[in-house]
Parts: C-alpha cells; sequence; structure tokens
C-alpha cells in the first residue's frame, strides 16, 4: 500500500515579537491554531488528531508541555503526539502530521509547533555549560560560525555573499506582517558594518530570538476537495546523522544530500532549479543559504553563492528564497521549520499575500536541527499528485 | 492497513545507572541483542525512532547523544519524541503504514536517579498554577487513590492484592527491581508512607532503557515464526488539570479501548506505577477476571521513566513469541493520574487467510 | 574507585511568564485577596478559571468570583516535603472546593499529622504576608476558624492595574555522570595525558573516547595517548555576552585536530590576536599548573600557536 494523499487546507501563524507578553503560552498556540481553522474553514471539533512540536522544553520550563495544554488545544479526548528533533522540530512535526493522514489512520490532522522563548533566555539554554568540559561554546552562533568559515574558505566565495543574503531575508520580511523583524532600510553596507558576533558572523547577518507558533491542518483526499486551494504534499524526507563522527562533513552534511535526494525522488522532480517556484530554506545565519542551495542540489557544490551575489535568489530571481523573511526574520525555534512548510504550502495556494511569487506551483519547505544534522524538507504543490 | 508485528524487544533496567544520562553505552548492547533476535544489521532498519525527555537529563538536546548508539554512517531514517518508547513505537508503526519503509527500530531511555524524579515531574503541570507549589507524583497518585477509596471504589486491601501479586510475579522477571510477595496481610501491617499510599504502592524509582522493533509482513515471518501481531493500536489524551477530573476513571483509556478488540486477551500489561491505578484501568478496559494482569510483575516493581509504557508492549510480545498466549495487550501511560494512554493488542494471529 | 566520574549541575532560571487575560485576571484576584474563578459553558465553576472552554473551546470572559473557604474533596499526605513545596515538614495536598466553586482547587492545607485533615473537612484560605500576583499569595489552607482572617480588607479587584505576567523560578539539582569512557579520557586529563580510543570497526580515533563511535554504533577501545599538537581546523571569534558565559570575550573558540586523532575537539585559542589566527596553524596544549588539576577539559588552559608552519589545506579538509 502507498501513502494515501494529503494535503494542507489551513495554515496560521501568530505575530511572531520578542516577547508576546499579551499572551499565555496556550494563547501563542490558540493564535495560530485559530487562524490555521479559519483558514481551513474548520473547527476543533472537527480534528481528529493533534501533533505538537517543539524544541528543548528548557526554553520554557515545562516538561512535555503538550501534556498541560492538551485541553487548551482542543486534544482533551483526542490522540496527541510530541515531535522534538531538535531545530527541525518544526518540520518533521509536519511530516508525522502529513504521516498520520498518508497511513489512512486519521482523516484531518492539527498540527502546532511553537516556542515561546522570552519566558527564558535561548542561549542560556542552549548554552548550560556541562561538568568536565570546557566551556567555549557559546550558543547555536558560536556554532555554526566555523562550520561558515569552513564554507568560505572551501567555496572561495566574497565575504559580503551573507550580507547579501541577509539584506534580502530582512526586506522580504517588510512585506510579511507577521515576520518578528521589520527592519526598514537594510542594506548591503547596512549589515556588514553590524557587529561581528562570531566572527564571521555579523550581528545583522543573525536570526532573531522570538516568541510564536505555526498551525497547520492537514487532511485527506475527501477533506481537500472542499477546499478551493489545498497544497498538495508531493514528497517529504527525514534524515539524521551524528553530530560529531571523524570526518563528518560539517558543511555540506552527507544526511541533508540524501534527504534531499529522496524527496526530489518522491516529487518527480529532476531539475530542482528549473522545477521548483519558490523555497522557503532554513537561514538562521545568512550563510546556510549558499550552503543549503549547494547541499539541496540547487547548484552544484561551491557554486551555492553565485545564486545568492547574483539577485537569484531574491523575489525577483529565478529560485526566490525565503520570500517570507525565513529564519533570519522570525525564529521561534520549534516552530521555525513548520514555518518554512507553511509558507512554502502559502506560495502554492497562491496565499502568500504582498509575498506571494506570482504562478507559484510547486515549492520546498525546508528545516535542520542539531549539529547540522537532523533535516526534514517537503515539496507541496498546486496540482494533486499524479503517481 | 498493513500487518505490522513486534519481531523484537530488549530491555536493561537498574536501580541507579552510574553513566551518562544519554544512556548510550545501555542502548548499544540493547541494541545488540535486537540484532541477535532478528538476524538484522543497523542496515535492515527502515526507520528509527527514539523516546526520551531533556528534563530527565537535564540538559537541551539530550536525545542527540544517543543517535550515536545506533551508528548513523550512512544518514538514517529517524525521528524523536519526548515521550514513553510506546509513542515512538506508535509513530513508527504509522511511517511503516505509509507504506515508506517495511521496518523500524524504537528505542528510548530514562537516567530517573540523575535527579529527584518525583520533583523532576512537577514539571510537567501548568506551570502558571501548579509547579510553583512543586506537586510531586506521589502526592497526586494520593489524591487519585484516596478518591477512589472515598468513592467506596476500592480500599487499601484491593491496592494491597495488586502490590501482593505484582511482588510475587515480578520473582520470576531477572529484570524487576522489587520482588518478593508475602501476602496482604504482611502488606496492610507495614506503616502508611504517603497517606493513603504505602511505599509498596508506589513505583521505584527506576533507571533503564528499552527497545522494539518493528517488521511489515514477510519481514516479520522472516524473523519469527510466530510473529506479535499488532491488531490494535489506539491512544488519546484526558485534560490535565487533577482538579478537573474525575479522578477515579481514565476516560483516554476508554476511548482507546473502544477502538480496538479485547476480546479473548489472556494477557493485559497494565503501565500502572501505582497499584490503584491497575483498579482504574481493568474498569476502563472491562477485563475479565480471568485475564492475567502484569505477570511480569508490572511498572509497581520496576518502572524506568520513558520505556517503563513500551515494556509492557515488549513483555506482551515475548509472551506470544514464545506460544504462552494468543492475545494479549500492552498498556501504556504518561503524565499525571493516567492522563494519556495507549493501548497495543497483539495476536499470533493476524486474522488473514493462512496466518 | 567508582567507574565513572560524576558532579552535580544545577539547572536554574527564573521564568518570565506572560499569562495571558485569563491567568492573569486568576492572579489579579490573589494579589487583591479574591478568588476568581471562570465559568464554563457547561456551567462548572471553575477556580482557577479554565483558559479555554472544554465545549466551546473559546476563551474564558466569564469570571465569578468564590469564597476563600471550602471543603476538602481529596488528600494526601506528604511524608518528606521537595524543594519549593509550601513547607519543609510534612504536610498535605487536597483538592479543595471553594464555596460557590463546582470544582476544586488544589493547594497545601497545614495539619501536622494525616489524623488532622479529612475528605469533608472545611478548610479557609491563609493569606501570604505580602500578595503580589502568584499562587503562592495563598500561603496555604488551614481548618476553618476566624473566617474574616481569609477575607482581606478591601477585597475586589483592581480593575487598572491587571496581572499579566509571574516569575516562576526553577531549579533543578542533577548529578551529572560521564560515560566510563568520557571518564577515562578525564582521569587522564587529571594526569597530565590527552587520551583517545579507536573503533574496532572503522578504524577511527576518537578524542574523547566514545561509548559507541557515531558511525557504527561500535565501543571505541584501547588507550591511544595523544601528544597535544595538533592543527586547527577552523573556528570562530566569539564577540558575545551570554548568561552563564564563563570566558570573557572576545576569545577564539577553535576545533583542533590533534596530531593521531580522527576527530577534531572544541577549545580555546591563546598566545595569538584572534585577528591572526588562522584555520591550518599548528598549535600545542598549554597545561594549567599541576596543582590545579581536575577531571577537566580544562587542564588545559588553553591552546597557543607553535611557530609551526601552517598545515597544508588537504591535510585537514576532511574535518571541515
Amino acid at each position: 500500500m502507498g501513502k494515501l494523499p494529503a494535503a494542507v487546507v489551513g495554515i496560521g501563524q501568530t505575530h511572531h515579537r520578542a516577547k508576546r507578553e499579551d499572551l499565555s503560552m496556550a494563547g501563542l498556540c490558540r493564535e495560530a491554531i485559530d487562524r490555521a481553522l479559519l483558514d481551513a474553514n474548520m473547527s476543533l471539533d472537527d480534528i481528529d488528531a493533534i501533533v505538537v512540536g517543539k524544541a528543548p522544553d528548557l526554553f520554557e520550563g515545562v516538561m512535555m508541555p503538550e501534556l498541560f495544554l492538551a485541553e487548551s488545544l482542543g486534544a482533551a479526548g483526542k490522540p496527541l503526539l510530541r515531535v522534538h528533533t531538535a531545530g527541525s522540530v518544526g518540520g518533521s512535526t509536519a511530516i508525522v502530521a502529513a504521516s498520520l493522514v498518508q497511513s489512512g489512520v486519521h482523516k484531518r490532522v492539527l498540527t502546532v509547533a511553537y516556542e515561546k522563548q522570552s519566558e527564558s533566555n535561548a542561549m542560556w539554554a542552549l548554552s548550560v555549560p556541562l561538568p568536565f568540559n570546557m566551556p567555549v561554546h557559546a550558543g547555536a552562533g558560536g556554532y555554526f560560525a566555523p562550520h561558515v568559515r569552513s564554507y568560505i574558505r572551501r567555496s572561495g566565495a566574497p565575504t559580503h555573499v551573507g550580507a547579501i543574503v541577509a539584506a534580502k531575508d530582512r526586506n522580504n520580511a517588510l512585506k510579511n506582517p507577521y515576520a518578528h523583524l521589520h527592519n526598514e532600510g537594510t542594506t548591503v553596507e547596512s549589515v556588514l558594518a553590524s557587529t561581528m558576533l562570531w566572527d564571521p558572523i555579523r550581528y545583522d547577518e543573525t536570526c532573531p530570538s522570538s516568541d510564536g507558533a505555526c498551525a497547520l491542518v492537514i487532511v485527506d483526499e475527501d477533506t481537500a476537495a472542499a477546499s478551493p486551494n489545498p497544497a498538495w504534499i508531493h514528497g517529504q524526507a527525514m534524515r539524521s546523522e551524528a553530530t560529531s563522527a571523524a570526518e563528518r562533513d560539517q558543511v555540506n552534511p552527507q544526511a541533508s544530500r540524501d534527504a534531499a535526494a529522496y524527496l526530489w525522488k518522491q516529487a518527480g522532480i529532476t531539475n530542482p532549479f528549473e522545477e521548483i517556484d519558490a523555497a522557503e530554506l532554513y537561514v538562521p545565519f545568512s550563510w546556510f543559504e549558499p550552503m543549503w542551495l549547494e547541499s539541496l542540489g540547487f547548484a552544484a557544490e561551491g557554486d551555492g553563492w553565485k545564486l545568492s551575489e547574483s539577485g537569484e535568489t531574491a523575489m525577483t530571481g529565478r529560485l526566490p528564497v525565503n520570500c517570507s523573511g525565513g529564519v533570519l526574520s522570525s525564529n521561534p525555534i520549534g516552530a521555525s521549520g513548520m514555518l518554512r512548510f507553511g509558507e512554502a504550502a502559502l506560495q502554492v495556494r497562491g496565499a502568500a499575500g504582498e509575498h506571494q511569487i506570482d504562478g507559484a506551483r510547486k515549492a520546498l519547505g525546508h528545516a535542520y536541527g542539531g549539529g547540522s544534522q537532523f533535516f526534514s524538507m517537503w515539496v507541496v504543490g498546486a496540482d494533486k499528485p499524479t503517481s | 492497513m498493513r500487518d505490522v508485528a513486534v519481531v523484537g524487544f530488549a530491555q536493561r533496567q537498574m536501580p541507579d545507572f552510574d553513566g551518562s544520562p544519554t544512556c548510550v553505552e545501555m542502548l548499544v548492547p540493547i541494541l545488540g541483542e535486537c540484532y541477535e533476535q532478528t538476524g538484522w544489521t543497523r542496515h535492515d532498519v527502515g526507520f528509527w525512532c527514539s523516546g526520551s525527555s531533556d528534563y530527565l537529563a537535564g540538559r537541551s538536546f539530550s536525545f542527540v547523544q544517543a543517535v550515536d548508539a545506533i551508528g548513523v554512517t550512512p544518514p538514517v531514517n529517524e525521528s524523536h519524541v519526548e515521550m514513553d518508547l510506546a509513542w515512538a513505537m506508535y509513530e513508527a508503526w504509522i511511517k511503516i503504514q505509509t507504506g515508506e519503509v517495511d521496518t523500524a527500530l524504537v528505542y528510548a531511555f530514562g537516567k530517573s536517579s540523575a535527579g529527584v524524579l518525583r520533583r523532576t515531574l512537577a514539571l510537567q503541570l501548568d506551570p502558571y498554577t501548579m509547579t510553583p507549589l512543586w506537586p510531586d507524583t506521589v502526592s497526586l497518585a494520593g489524591l487519585q487513590a484516596r478518591a477512589g477509596i472515598d468513592a467506596g471504589l476500592w480500599d487499601e486491601r484491593a491496592m494491597a492484592e495488586v502490590a501482593n501479586r505484582s511482588l510475587t510475579d515480578a520473582e520470576k522477571n531477572e529484570h524487576s527491581i522489587r520482588k518478593g510477595g508475602s501476602s496482604v496481610e504482611e502488606l496492610l501491617a507495614r506503616p502508611m508512607y504517603a497517606d493513603p499510599l504505602r511505599k509498596h504502592d508506589c513505583a521505584p524509582v527506576t533507571d533503564g532503557a528499552a527497545a522494539i522493533v518493528l517488521a511489515a509482513g514477510d519481514r516479520a515471518r522472516d524473523v519469527r515464526d510466530r510473529p506479535a501481531w499488532i491488531s490494535g493500536l489506539s491512544h488519546f489524551v484526558d485534560a490535565s488539570s487533577i482538579a478537573n477530573r474525575d479522578l477515579t476513571r481514565s476516560p483516554s483509556t476508554a476511548k482507546a479501548a473502544a477502538k480496538v478488540d479485547l476480546r479473548g486477551v489472556e494477557v493485559a500489561e497494565l503501565h500502572a506505577p501505582f497499584s490503584h491505578q491497575e483498579l482504574v484501568l481493568r474498569r476502563e478496559l472491562g477485563l475479565g477476571d480471568d485475564v492475567r494482569v502484569n505477570p511480569s510483575g508490572g511498572a509497581l516493581t520496576s518502572n524506568p521513566m520513558f520505556s517503563g509504557g513500551g515494556i509492557r508492549i515488549g513483555e506482551t510480545a515475548q509472551r506470544i513469541w514464545s506460544g504462552e498466549i494468543e492475545k494479549g495487550v500492552g498498556h501504556a501511560t504518561s503524565g499525571a493520574a493516567l492522563q494519556q494512554n495507549l493501548l497495543c493488542v497483539l495476536e499470533a494471529s493476524t486474522g488473514k487467510d493462512g496466518a | 574507585m567508582s567507574r565513572t566520574l560524576s558532579a552535580p549541575v544545577t539547572v536554574a532560571f527564573d521564568y518570565t511568564r506572560s499569562t495571558g487575560p485569563v491567568l492573569g485576571r486568576f492572579l489579579t484576584g490573589l494579589r487583591d485577596g479574591v478568588l476568581v474563578a471562570g465559568r464554563t459553558s457547561a456551567g462548572e465553576v471553575v477556580v482557577p478559571p479554565l483558559e479555554y472552554d472544554p465545549v466551546t473551546h473559546a476563551q474564558t470572559t466569564d469570571f465569578v468570583e468564590v469564597a476563600p473557604v471550602g471543603t476538602v474533596t481529596s488528600w494526601s499526605w506528604v511524608p518528606e516535603p521537595v524543594d519549593g513545596q509550601p513547607f519543609d515538614r510534612p504536610f498535605a495536598f487536597a483538592l479543595v472546593t471553594l464555596d460557590g466553586a463546582t470544582k476544586p482547587l488544589f493547594h497545601a492545607v497545614d495539619v501536622a499529622s494525616p489524623a488532622e485533615i479529612s475528605t469533608g473537612m472545611r478548610v479557609q484560605v491563609r493569606w501570604a504576608d505580602e500578595r503580589v500576583g502568584h499562587i503562592n499569595d495563598i500561603a496555604c489552607f488551614e481548618p476553618l476558624g476566624d473566617e474574616a482572617s481569609a477575607r482581606p480588607a478591601g477585597g475586589g479587584i483592581l480593575e487598572d492595574n491587571l496581572v499579566s505576567g509571574v516569575v516562576t523560578p526553577v531549579s533543578l539539582d542533577y548529578m551529572y555522570a560521564a560515560s566510563p569512557e568520557e571518564s577515562t579520557f578525564y582521569r587522564g586529563l587529571d594526569e597530565g595525558r590527552i587520551l583517545g580510543q579507536r573503533c574496532p570497526t572503522c578504524d577511527k580515533v576518537y578524542v574523547p573516547p566514545r561509548s559507541a563511535c557515531p558511525s557504527d554504533g561500535t565501543p571505541t577501545e584501547g588507550e591511544i595517548e595523544l601528544s597535544g599538537l595538533g592543527t586547527i581546523t577552523t573556528f570562530c571569534i566569539v564577540n558575545v555576552p551570554f548568561l552563564g558565559q564563563k570566558i570573557k570575550p572576545p576569545y577564539v573558540s577553535a576545533y583542533v585536530l590533534l596530531d593521531g586523532a580522527d576527530i577534531a575537539l572544541l577549545h580555546l585559542i591563546l598566545g595569538v590576536p584572534a585577528d591572526e589566527v588562522r584555520m591550518g596553524m599548528r598549535v600545542k596544549a598549554v597545561w594549567k599548573p599541576r596543582e590545579e588539576w581536575a577531571y577537566s577539559l580544562e587542564n588545559i588552559d588553553h591552546f597557543a600557536p607553535t611557530g609551526d608552519p601552517d598545515a597544508d589545506y588537504d591535510t585537514y579538509k576532511r574535518h571541515l
């Protein structure tokens, strides 16, 4: 038995901010959930199962928060799952939700991913020192900066490429009312002038810390028939590798390449650059855009930066990347992966508002987590998949 | 639905594991046992899923290092739930149902002894109005026990019967931490600990890990003569609030039971870390007196966090493999006072032609 | 000697939680000495109020005040209190249905023994000396006595000053243990030695040793002493201060591939200006004075340049 068709018919997200002081955790989730249900023309009572995703519990200081949230999320009396695959969790959660429909077990699944980081401090939660160790670890930026340096060395990319990506994503965010950062006047020069945080990553090349949530309603073929514009799931993939295996490629991880190859095959895509109309890639530090473009197969190894530098990944280019502003503009860690998946779905539904790419019919949603070791990605399309 | 069976199971339990909270060294031999049982190598596993909790270990991403135990070159199709092994198994079963893979290996681990478990679990509650009071798990269970006593649904004697039977059965289980039955009278003569609970009414704090192997159709038949076919798998959750629920009931257990077929079940491994909870579960499942409950000794004699539920499924599967039973059910719970519940019905036959 | 090394770790943070309007109203009530319940669509009166109605799923907007006096509907004795509980000597936790409510509230009851509490007993709120808008504004419940003391003067919510946030400290103590392989490594450091182990399946040398080689799941074995000489594969300059930081920025955090190892380890570089550090730079371990040694990678104070020519890119490019 193969996978049954599944489609996204409802997408909702919060207004992402540094601190959503107007809401409780339940309120944050419900803001996204209520928008998604409205979009899907459904109520909580129509939902068969709920899948929650979020990153480390230490961020909010609640263990297994889906348990205390059950009633507020409308999950009491329903099946409830909670996924945690580090930074890629928003994506993995959407994939688990989709699987519930594709397996034929449920018809209408609600999935929500969130993070209310302002309740603590993200860098603290990511850098609690371990005994016996050398406490050099400096958060996510400190982890990835050395690997960005490796990419620059390997590819020979000019050092301003990171700033080009950052300026692009921050300006795209101005067209996304939900984005956290709405920084007017961001230019390549202003990014290059911002403080160096973990050389070679600068302040304006770094994602913010956000409170936010994203919710999706994923349904079966029969239910999708009632929607004027479902986003059909054409393929999905998850792959994992170790954090620190000898001679592991931290810049272009094998798991990323394997996931992408599997994904393109499932979705029947042979030339990603030509066939994908919009991509939402998980880029928390701007240099990850060229790195992922190569790893996913949009560009040959060493050439990803050329796409970014030449403007091909701008909204006016041939492969618009992160029209929503991406992780660089909003990063509620647990939700960020689902936001990428959801924004891809918005594109093919023609529902991305001001940051819509005209005529987008196939889009990629991508997420990664851990030490560039967990990957989840999906392709959604305006047409029902043929196979 | 595809026919999927439990074809492998391994566990380790101890009162006080002195190794790393990521439990990698505990997982390596457990995975090794799974390979021995199935004749597979890691390359035969289509999908991996683990269950664990950052808060048990005291650090973010504690499950990440455990992935080393698998050996992830080449990269693997893998996921993780911050839930018990039983739910990791559920995610894997779903993956197999989609047709993407035919085999899965799920594992879970927990080093409860690294912290003060009954205090750590207070973080599972409402963070605004409950956790600041640090309600420990024993007290919450005690409230539930007393609610049933007050309502005349059970008494301390019925609880002691559960404990005595469990401790007696545990004598035959090499993995149990607490063992040694005596008599109901002797147990009742022991002092109250957290009135209305005596110490033997509460599961011991246990460290441990476990793994379950799933395979579909012929892959299962290649591994076992008598695979333990999953003929029903269902889970539900209730509202969290202790104050807002009828603590003598478990509606999510009843809903799960309504989705599966429990007729003819010979063994029921019920995940009841407190003696009275077995009584709640029996009632919601409508089990007859002829059903053997927790022949392994159950969670009351050994309850490693995050594998305790999955172990109930594994224990049931083992009795099917051995030919001891034809049909059994494994139950797993999560959250305070039986908030979330899963049922896995296992049978020696798929019910289809010739099998 | 125990098989593994262990050390205490405390994970603590004062979480600053925004409450939203429903819980905010409840906590405002506590600050102002009243108990605010929510009425559900089914007519239940619940305190603390549910954020969302169980049936309609709408946010609760129907609030009603209930009495600070009520009846115990269940209780449990706490013989060995844990940190943070309302008392540090034995007490009871209970479910108390306040007069006017239809569902109970969870809290502590101050009685000296199980004999002094029973289901059906009448109890009243004992307020904290200072109320700030926190569940601990109710210090506990006590047997019904002087009811007036349960009703602070001037009770009534100050509508123009609603509580919207609450601070809930969460502090957990753990005993962190290293794996046996890691323990071997740290014991070695205590003797001034850097020890690696080899994976018998893929032959790679890991430092620190591993309970499972991440490539194939086999535990590493043997004892391979490494010299402390190595190559910087890649690095970053940490410029940003953060909560819990131990080393003062700016500092160079680098991956050092020790000669003989197949995996780099993360450490600090000193003895060269940060902007002169290069990929490929040859460095050596600089140890702290022997009397400061412990079971820790911090025994190596930092790595410093040896002055030798940089390693060829090809020798370390597979380790990036």
